[in-house]
């Protein structure tokens, strides 16, 4: 299965992924109307690193670990992971506990912006390719096998 | 003083319908333009701050920014343009000599622009190169006047050493130090894959790129920085840089905050000092001392290495460059009055030196007038811009060109001159890490690959048109060229003929 990598030395910071994850994500999928008139919580995050010597970046989303802790602490069954090995979210089943936000452990969950469901990366199989990585300047976000293993 | 008489260079549009406040814009501007404010959730932009690089408008993902010229206008006066008069008040302000930055703005004849190629029609077949063979490689260095060859038809002649070029072009000298390390590994990744040399600049050889070595030219400038044994044997060709097209005459300064950790080890000077390349070289005040420098040179390398001289294209080109070739150069780099710099004395980079075409013509005419054109190579550089520059070139008498503005603008320059402000927001004339970052060398040398190819494909159509299937065919051929609203004395010195003549 491939998931989505990101490669802190390559990310800018610029948060475009986040954009267009927000856009993906959208009932419209026009980035414009999709920031200006819904309000969703993007399900790909830079996360800062501020150290003496310099700032550094990387985008964090979900894992789609191969054991879930996540859908085991689901007390609806809203998460599950599917016959390809994505783990998903069902907001229709959510009864907004937050269990799977207390136990993720990469923080990779977040509570919407309605404040009841959670957000989490999905890989856009509704969208039909990940948005993040196609639109990401400076390639620092890939799609890749889960075997990968970066060439130093 | 607190009063700045300067108004803004340019100003920053934001759509506001379109903005979607996803302070993009904010993150990527190492000017500070762009400010939001949590209050009225709005994004400003401090338009004085903003250099036009084009960075925020590239990646606004919403395409709702536009910069444009400041709009304020001065009083109409030929003499006393808004640019003389901004010129005097940043002067007044700062007491400090005006620095600039990329090749002279200034409205010079491109006589690239003058010069017609000629085709072949009816009396003479034109050639297909999709279909017949037409051959781009070239070989630099010193030809012998003549080749010897034993009976069973083997060459008997020692050939001097020559460095080998798939294609006419090669990626100008530009150091580390005042272009980031992954530029320079763009420029060397694209340069092996391609066949053809880039530059170190004056700035010495990173250790993470000796493995690139076959594909690099190694320069030794009046400052010295980065010199060694090894480092002189590490490339293919080694350049003596006596001068630069946009600053003839003086020297370089590499600020001490551009001088970390990497460029100090490969410049070999202390961390934060200033790198100051002097005007000459204190061993060069004559042809007699160049010839014992690149003797110097040729002794470190075994005589296995071409040496290149390169100059500035000023008034006396011509005779230098005789003089280039008696001191036993391989090959002579000329560089033109449009060529760029990381920084420049504005009024140095504007006013100093002659166009290259000029300089070319007229050095090629020497060279071949006292019998020695054959003992180098000639390179030019200075604003060569597409492929039919490199065309014309050619048949004005060079070997190849370096190109540098044209390889960085590929690189994601977008020309804002402001190379020496040292916060370039594409990642090229910078080495803070975070700005750096932005150019990725595994994208950007196969920008620079794809340049190339397209280039080269379009010199085998211009060669093809002409009837000629190789770049060695076309060298010096003149009367391949016509000039059009070139005077008598512009034509002579090109040694053209007008169009219709």
């Amino acid at each position: 299965m491939k998931k989505i990598y990101a490669l802190e030395e390559r990310c800018l910071g610029c948060r475009l992924c986040e954009v267009y994850c927000k856009t993906a994500h959208s009932k419209s999928k026009n980035i414009i109307k999709a920031h200006k008139e819904e309000d969703i919580e993007s399900a790909i995050f830079i996360e800062e690193i501020i150290s003496e010597k310099q700032i550094s970046y990387f985008a964090l989303q979900c894992r789609h670990c191969a054991d879930p802790q996540c859908v085991k602490a689901c007390i609806s069954g809203a998460m599950y992971k599917d016959d390809d090995g994505i783990v998903k979210n069902d907001k229709k089943k959510c009864v907004s506990c937050l269990s799977c936000i207390l136990v993720c452990p990469f923080g990779a969950i977040k509570l919407g912006k309605d404040g009841k469901t959670v957000s989490k990366c999905d890989l856009c199989v509704d969208y039909g390719k990940s948005l993040c990585v196609e639109k990401c300047p400076n390639n620092a976000i890939e799609l890749l096998e889960e075997h990968y293993k970066k060439e130093i | 003083m607190s009063l700045d008489f300067n108004v803004p260079s340019f100003e920053v549009i934001r759509n506001e319908k379109k903005c979607i406040q996803c302070k993009v814009c904010i993150h990527q501007c190492s000017n500070m333009v762009h400010v939001y404010d949590e209050e009225d959730a709005v994004v400003y932009s401090n338009n004085n701050k903003c250099v036009n690089c084009h960075r925020c408008v590239t990646l606004c993902p919403t395409e709702a920014l536009l910069i444009r010229e400041y709009p304020l206008e001065f009083r109409k006066n030929t003499n006393w343009t808004r640019q003389a008069i901004k010129e005097i008040y940043k002067q007044a302000q700062s007491g400090g000599v005006l620095l600039s930055s990329m090749g002279t703005p200034k409205t010079f004849p491109i006589y690239w622009d003058k010069l017609l190629l000629n085709a072949s029609q009816v009396t003479n077949p034109s050639i297909d190169p999709l279909r017949e063979p037409m051959e781009t490689k070239i070989f630099i260095g010193r030809k012998p006047n003549k080749l010897d060859f034993d009976n069973e038809g083997k060459l008997v002649t020692v050939m001097p050493p020559q460095v080998e070029l798939n294609v006419p072009i090669m990626f100008s000298a530009m150091s580390y130090g005042s272009i980031s390390k992954n530029a320079h590994e763009a420029l060397a990744r694209a340069a092996t894959e391609l066949g053809t040399c880039y530059n170190t600049g004056e700035g010495g050889l990173n250790k993470a790129f000796y493995k690139y070595g076959k594909n690099t030219i190694v320069q030794v400038a009046s400052g010295r920085f980065g010199v060694h044994k090894e480092y002189l044997n590490a490339g293919v060709a080694i350049e003596i840089k006596i001068g630069q097209g946009a600053k003839p005459g003086i020297g370089g300064h590499l600020p001490g905050k551009k001088v970390g950790e990497d460029v100090s080890a490969t410049r070999m000077i202390p961390i934060g000092s200033d790198a100051i390349s002097p005007a000459p070289h204190h061993d060069i005040y004559s042809i007699e001392d160049l010839r014992q420098l690149i003797f110097s040179l040729k002794e470190t390398t075994r005589y296995s290495k071409p040496i290149f001289v390169k100059i500035a294209a000023v008034h006396n080109a011509a005779a230098i460059a005789s003089g280039i070739a008696r001191a036993g150069a391989d090959a002579i780099v000329i560089d033109g009055l449009r060529g760029g710099t990381g920084a420049a004395p504005t009024r140095i980079r504007d006013n100093v030196g002659i166009p290259i075409e000029l300089a070319l013509a007229s050095i090629d005419q020497r060279l071949n007038e006292e019998g020695i054109r054959n003992s180098v190579s000639l390179i030019v550089a200075g604003s060569i811009r597409n492929s039919s520059d490199i065309v014309k070139a050619i048949a004005l008498g060079a070997d190849a060109v370096y190109i540098g503005s044209a390889a960085l603008i590929a690189l994601g320059c977008h020309m804002c001159h402001s190379c020496s402000t040292g916060k370039c927001n594409w990642g090229i004339a910078t080495q803070e890490p975070f700005l750096v970052k932005r150019l990725n060398p595994e994208i950007m040398y196969k920008r620079l690959v794809n340049l190339i190819t397209a280039w080269n494909h379009e010199i085998q159509e211009m060669l093809g048109g002409m009837g000629i299937n190789a770049v060695d065919s076309l060298r010096g051929n003149r009367l391949m060229l016509r000039g059009i609203g070139l005077n008598a004395k512009e034509l002579q010195i090109l040694g053209v003929k007008h169009a219709g003549e």
